[in-house]
């Protein structure tokens, strides 16, 4: 049981604001991802939940009591590091029980606990080792090990993933989803990695300069960025944009000029009129090839992937990525015409935010746990 | 002979003849601790038939246990006092830095600078007020400050080497400040506090200006033993050297023995 809540909270270092007032609500056993680019603020936010940096103002609140003054020892938190910051001269088994070893507990007790958690991850073998005798997948579950023993009321995690090749970040990811559900705790996780926080989360938090841009779920997001910068960030590869000009706007949405015609969006119009200049955003796994689209381009690279193929056009100065499903039998250098949908086409004004979509996208509040067969039938049992 | 052989065996020839000329004067000091007085001022010569003469007489003469005691004690006691209080003072250099801590650690080795006999005016009167004159404790005190600038050095930089996630992944599992230090910190950082704990051991057993100016006998420590055949026996070259050759075993064979654990380094697989 534990909720966490952040509010207006600002960190300065030394005259430079790095995190610039964020409140955020995290919920009993919510799942939280912090997303953003490089130096944003990720980690020094969690370092702030977790007691290991000083909040310069605002108040940060776990279960609803106030913490800004406890020192992390005393938050009842547990962290796992990106470099993992293993004791190296313990072994496995100590580093595990560590924290009880200081919080008195017998023992007998602390070994039950350890094993208890060296089950779950599968680490029962590696229990007399030291960490240098260990490999990198192996020291990063001694790490979420020690958080486990903890048994405590919030995990966080500061991109603990990173350091791992591809294939055991899909697996360690599948791990912690499960670990998620198995211990039925509130974590909060960091990563660059698009697919951990779209996977993974209940609710992502994206950052840009110490501000929090969006929170939503992962669809939110997806289907409905609130600005130009949370629509670029999430999605991979990237929204394509185009500046164009408003033709009219009413209660059916709104009406742009484009180069093959004009086209209308269903957003809602309000503060635009005829003649603005907006933001048309379309992701490029909502184009598609037609020979009578209203967009062209010349091909500049193909990337064949077997279940997709990625398109890099140019026309003009306008650059654009189309994700086609399966084969594409264009060259490079040849000129395509391609369409979209309007309906998945989004418009920004010119300070960057989103129209709002007339229709919210049906998937949008889908629970995440919805998505696990493992999860629903664990429920009925 | 291609080029780099011969510059191998230059630099080495070079080493050796380096060590010689460094070790000799020991290694002449011990032998003439064998000889009789008068081989001692005899044209120098390794042939002749040892004699255990000049040691006798001096432990006879001078109660050498006593002096070694003083010696072990002050020497020990004040690197223990000096590690006490540079622990901290380096944790809190290392891991909690302000503004000035640079300018502390320059200050506190520019100390080092001053001549000790600038000082020994004020040094001497402290300790005779406060009673500390010839005594073990005088001697602690007075080392321990002496040493502490290096003491504090050295455990600073080992300390920075110790990644910060380590002590913050304590700071997680609960531990106070204290826990932090002992359990981690400190086994971290063992090869390198022991290596400085050795070198303030030496320059403690070695330091002969505090020593006899602020003692004469109750605790006077084997740097006054060796200093007590130089000055009425000046020309006694054969006790001399053995007063010399007792006074520094203990510290040679300590320093041999130690000598790979001042050596280690802090390696370990730490953070990844
Ligand atoms: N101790 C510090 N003193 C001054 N500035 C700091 C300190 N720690 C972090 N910063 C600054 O705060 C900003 C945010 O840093 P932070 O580490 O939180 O970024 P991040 O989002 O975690 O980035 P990354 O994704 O690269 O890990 C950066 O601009 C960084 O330079
Ligand atoms: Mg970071």
């Amino acid at each position: 049981m534990a909720t966490l809540h952040l509010n207006n909270i600002v960190k300065d270092f030394g005259g430079t604001q790095v995190i610039k007032g964020v409140d955020l609500e995290v919920k009993d056993r919510e799942f939280v991802v912090f997303v953003g680019p490089s130096g944003c603020g990720k980690s020094t936010l969690m370092r702030m939940i977790a007691g290991l940096e000083s909040t310069t103002s605002g108040e940060i609140a776990i279960d609803g009591e106030r913490v800004n003054e406890v020192g992390p020892a005393d938050r009842g938190l547990a962290m796992v590091f990106q470099s993992y910051a293993l004791y190296p001269h313990m072994s496995v088994e100590d580093n595990m029980g560590f924290s009880l070893r200081l919080a008195k507990v017998p023992k007998a007790e602390r070994r039950e606990k350890v094993l208890a958690a060296a089950r779950i991850l599968q680490l029962e073998p590696l229990l007399d080792r030291k960490p240098k005798a260990l490999s990198g997948g192996q020291r990063q579950r001694v790490a979420i090990g020690r958080a486990i023993v903890r048994n405590p009321s919030i995990f966080l995690f500061d991109e603990p993933l990173s350091n791992l090749d591809a294939a055991l970040r899909v697996q360690m990811r599948i791990e912690l989803a499960q670990l998620h559900e198995e211990l039925d705790a509130t974590m909060i996780y960091v990563t660059h990695d698009q697919i951990e926080a779209m996977t993974m989360a209940d609710k992502i938090v994206v950052l840009q300069d110490g501000v929090v841009e969006q929170i939503g779920s992962p669809m939110e997001l997806y289907h409905h960025p609130r600005n130009r910068f949370v629509a670029g960030f999430i999605g991979s590869p990237k929204m394509n944009f185009l500046e164009v000009e408003v033709r009219g706007a009413d209660a059916e949405g709104v009406e742009v000029a484009l180069p093959g015609g004009d086209c209308r969006v269903p957003v809602a119009g309000d503060g635009v009129s005829a003649g603005d200049v907006v933001t048309l955003g379309i992701r490029p796994e909502h184009l598609a090839l037609d020979e009578q689209g209203p967009l062209t381009g010349q091909i500049q690279v193909i990337e064949r992937l077997g279940g997709v193929t990625s398109l890099y056009l140019e026309h003009g100065d306008s650059e654009w990525i189309l994700v086609a499903d399966g084969d594409v039998a264009h060259r490079v250098r040849d000129h395509v015409r391609f369409t979209f949908d309007p309906a998945r086409a989004h418009l920004f004004t010119a300070d960057g935010l989103a129209l709002a979509h007339l229709e919210r996208h049906p998937l949008v509040d889908i629970d995440r746990k919805e998505n696990r067969a493992s999860s629903a039938s664990g429920g009925q049992r | 002979m291609n080029p780099t052989t011969t510059k191998k065996l230059l630099l080495t020839l070079l080493a050796w003849g380096i060590a010689v000329i460094v070790f000799f004067p020991i290694f002449w000091m011990v032998v003439t601790g064998f000889k009789t007085e008068v081989q001692a001022i005899a044209p120098p010569t390794l042939i002749f038939d040892p004699t255990l003469a000049g040691y006798n007489t001096v432990i006879e003469r001078a109660d050498y246990l006593k002096f070694a005691l003083n010696s072990i004690v002050i020497a020990f006691g004040s690197t223990l006092l000096a590690l006490l209080v540079a622990i901290p003072a380096a944790y809190s250099m290392a891991f909690l830095p302000t503004k000035r801590t640079r300018g502390t650690l320059l200050w506190m080795l520019s100390t080092k600078m001053l001549p000790p006999v600038g000082v020994l005016m004020p040094i001497y009167l402290l300790s005779r007020d406060l009673g500390l004159l010839d005594t073990r404790t005088g001697l602690i005190i007075i080392y321990m400050l002496m040493n502490l600038p290096i003491v504090v050095w050295m455990l600073y930089t080992f300390f920075k080497d110790v990644p910060k996630d380590i002590l913050e992944a304590g700071r997680m599992d609960g531990a106070r400040t204290f826990q932090e230090v002992v359990y981690l910190l400190l086994p971290l950082t063992l090869p390198g506090i022991a290596s400085t704990g050795l070198l303030a051991v030496i320059l403690s057993w070695n330091e002969a200006f505090w020593s006899l100016n602020l003692t004469t006998s109750d605790a006077a420590p084997l740097t006054t033993f060796i200093a007590s055949f130089s000055s009425p026996e000046g020309l006694f070259w054969a006790k001399l050297s053995a007063a010399s050759t007792l006074a520094i075993a203990p510290i040679l064979i300590f320093g041999w023995m130690t000598q790979k654990q001042m050596v280690r380094g802090l390696t370990f697989g730490a953070v990844k």
